[in-house]
């Protein structure tokens, strides 16, 4: 690689331990909290991950002195999603992990991993995937660039770093059609799932994953109160919640030929014509 | 009376259905002002005043086209500041839900996402894990940020209007955040069929159209539908990404959805299962769409989708 490379990156990925969605997830009383058992890492963050890892690459990788370090805010088991990213070529990974943590909302998650990124320092690129698969709030990227105080980049279908710049540029899809954005390191970017084609772990990184380092801090590590976190601390709270009923399938009918004309029926019998 | 904002994102001589509901919602709650992120003429303004607005805010000097939702985020706190108000109603589009993130950071208030109902008491409704759970939520601290999906406002038959545009204030925006910039901007090609996430009537299509969604279209423009999409069909280039339905794509929660040679993977029924009457067309007996199909029919839609456009264009002849 020549000199045009640029300088080495130091990129932070936010990955996200969430129930899979391929089962049917539930919300427990008293609390209506996720049941959190089944749990991987969200689909929608190997994206990022994806995204952290060829950016690293273009600059020449682990040995040209890039980093691609994963954090996770979760309960014990969310250890897990990091080891995941590990396996697919991250360098590090951080998991914060407080029993006082349960029931932060999104907005109190980002300060909790604001804390973080700010103890742990030094990063050019915050990356995040668009929303998690769980809460699908899509609010932690912006909230933790507004803390952090850095230009975010959400939401991109395409994100480019030219050799040697210092500047991103991608796309996203807005309300208002495609727009070009662009911004100066550091700087938070989101990307969606049209980012890229995040890798399968082989089997020399799931081997190598387990020589890689997990941190482990708490929230006193953090210096944050634990009544300032978790239901408590949230300025939002889940009053009741409900199963909806399964939508119960209805009429299946075998198209003999006039099907067209009996799902036009339907139509004129349930008003909608 | 308690004073509510809505923003506006992009001001238009004619607003759109998701504006005229945040409006609409809004009215049902208290004194209405609305938060205009972009430039509004005065036509914009009787609009925007016919369908509920009882004041407007705006920037002093005007907010810059090419920083990135910064300026926004900036007039609608000092909008907050200024108005005390109780709740702010956003879209929930990317632009809504990462106004209202960066507010809530500023206010040191909540944010409540994917609404589709609020009460007096600002209880808002909203439904979770894809739909299988309705929830209650609360914003517990600071003024409620509520981003409110699409088609979830029963509009009022006719809006009065009004004699005239209320009145404006200009707003200081003080010290801006670090920005992105927009460069560019490619505007969505007109289809001329109604916006996806607003439409009442959706026809889409998945892998089965293979290649061709014309009977697609053909359908959709017999009822006057708006065309969807899986994302099989989108990734395949079969049509553009915003045609999208699913978890990463657009909700929709019409009238009608027409699901035609789409399996009814998860991701895709994450964003279509709360319309309120959903049909499948698909030549497996066993897709999983047909588990939440209020009609199946097991066939080809090469035949049954041209079948039902001509017969829908012969009664309504
Ligand atoms: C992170 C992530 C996010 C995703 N987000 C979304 C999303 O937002 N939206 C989305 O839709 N998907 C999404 N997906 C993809 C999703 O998992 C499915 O792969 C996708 O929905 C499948 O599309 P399909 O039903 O069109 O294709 P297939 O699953 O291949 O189904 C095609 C169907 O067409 C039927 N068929 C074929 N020919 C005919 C014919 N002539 N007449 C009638 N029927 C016919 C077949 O029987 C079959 O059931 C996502 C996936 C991931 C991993
Ligand atoms: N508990 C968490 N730990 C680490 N990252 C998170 C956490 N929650 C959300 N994120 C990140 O924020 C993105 C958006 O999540 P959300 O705002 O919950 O929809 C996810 O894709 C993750 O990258």
């Amino acid at each position: 690689m020549s000199q045009n490379s640029g300088t080495p990156l130091n990129i932070l990925v936010l990955v996200k331990h969430v129930p899979d969605v391929q089962f049917e997830r539930h919300l427990s009383a008293p609390e209506n909290r996720l049941d959190r058992a089944d749990s991987v890492l969200s689909e929608l963050d190997e994206y990022a991950i994806e995204a952290a890892l060829a950016l690293a690459e273009s600059r020449g990788g682990d040995k040209a002195g890039n980093t691609v370090t994963t954090l996770t805010m979760g309960p014990s088991a969310a250890v897990n999603a990091v080891k995941k990213s590990l396996q697919m070529g991250a360098t590090s990974g951080v998991h914060i992990c407080d029993p006082a943590l349960a029931g932060s909302d999104a907005v109190t998650t980002s300060m909790v991993l604001a804390a973080a990124v700010q103890s742990l320092g030094g990063f050019d690129i915050v990356l995040t995937g668009m929303a998690s698969t769980d809460a699908e709030t899509s609010l932690v990227p912006a909230s933790l660039a507004e803390r952090l105080g850095l230009a975010m980049l959400t939401n991109l279908s395409t994100l480019e770093l030219a050799p040697g710049s210092t500047t991103i540029t991608g796309v996203r899809e807005a309300e208002e059609g495609a727009q070009s954005l662009e911004a100066p390191l550091p700087v938070l970017i989101s990307v969606t799932d049209q980012a890229n084609e995040p890798r399968y772990p082989n089997f020399r990184g799931i081997l190598g994953a387990k020589k890689k380092k997990i941190v482990t801090l708490t929230l006193e590590e953090l210096g944050l109160d634990a009544a300032a976190v978790g239901a408590e601390g949230s300025a939002t709270r889940v009053v009741s919640a409900q199963a909806r009923p399964p939508r119960s399938g209805g009429e299946i009918i075998t198209d003999s030929g006039s099907a067209g004309i009996a799902l036009v029926d339907f139509l004129t019998d349930a008003k909608l014509l | 009376m308690s004073n509510i904002l809505v923003y506006i994102h992009a001001p238009a001589p004619v607003p759109t259905k998701s504006q005229r509901e945040l409006l609409a919602l809004a009215a049902s709650l208290g004194e209405v002002h609305a938060v205009l992120g972009g430039p509004a003429d005065p036509i914009a303004l009787e609009a925007l005043t016919s369908a509920g607005a009882n004041g407007f805010y705006t920037a002093a000097g005007g907010i810059d086209p090419a920083a990135l939702l910064s300026p926004a985020v900036c007039l609608l706190t000092a909008a907050v500041r200024e108005s005390a108000a109780t709740a702010v109603l956003l879209p929930n589009s990317i632009e809504g839900r990462e106004i209202a993130a960066r507010a809530a950071v500023r206010l040191d208030s909540g944010v409540i996402t994917d609404a589709i109902e609020v009460d007096a008491e600002l209880l808002v409704t909203k439904s979770v894990l894809a739909g299988s759970y309705t929830v209650k939520a609360q914003v517990t601290r600071g003024p409620a940020l509520i981003t409110l999906k699409p088609n979830s406002v029963q509009l009022p038959a006719h809006e009065t209007a009004s004699a005239a545009a209320a009145p404006v204030r200009e707003l200081e925006l003080g010290d801006n955040a670090p920005a992105a910039r927009i460069t560019g901007t490619r505007p969505r090609t007109s289809s001329g069929r109604p916006a996806l996430a607003e439409a009442r009537f959706v026809v889409a299509g998945g892998r089965g159209v293979d290649g061709d969604f014309s009977a697609v279209e053909d359908l959709a423009d017999a009822l006057g539908a708006a065309v969807g999409a899986s994302r099989a069909a989108t990734d395949a280039g079969w049509i553009d990404h915003s045609a999208q339905v699913g978890q990463t794509g657009t909700t929709v929660s019409p009238q009608l959805y027409i699901s035609a040679g789409i399996s009814g993977a998860i991701q895709q029924k994450a964003g279509m299962q709360s319309a309120k009457t959903i049909i499948a067309i698909n030549k497996d007996p066993d897709a999983p769409v047909f588990e939440i199909a209020d009609l199946g029919i097991v066939g080809d839609l090469t035949q049954v989708l041209p079948q039902a456009a001509a017969e829908i264009r012969r009664r309504k002849a």
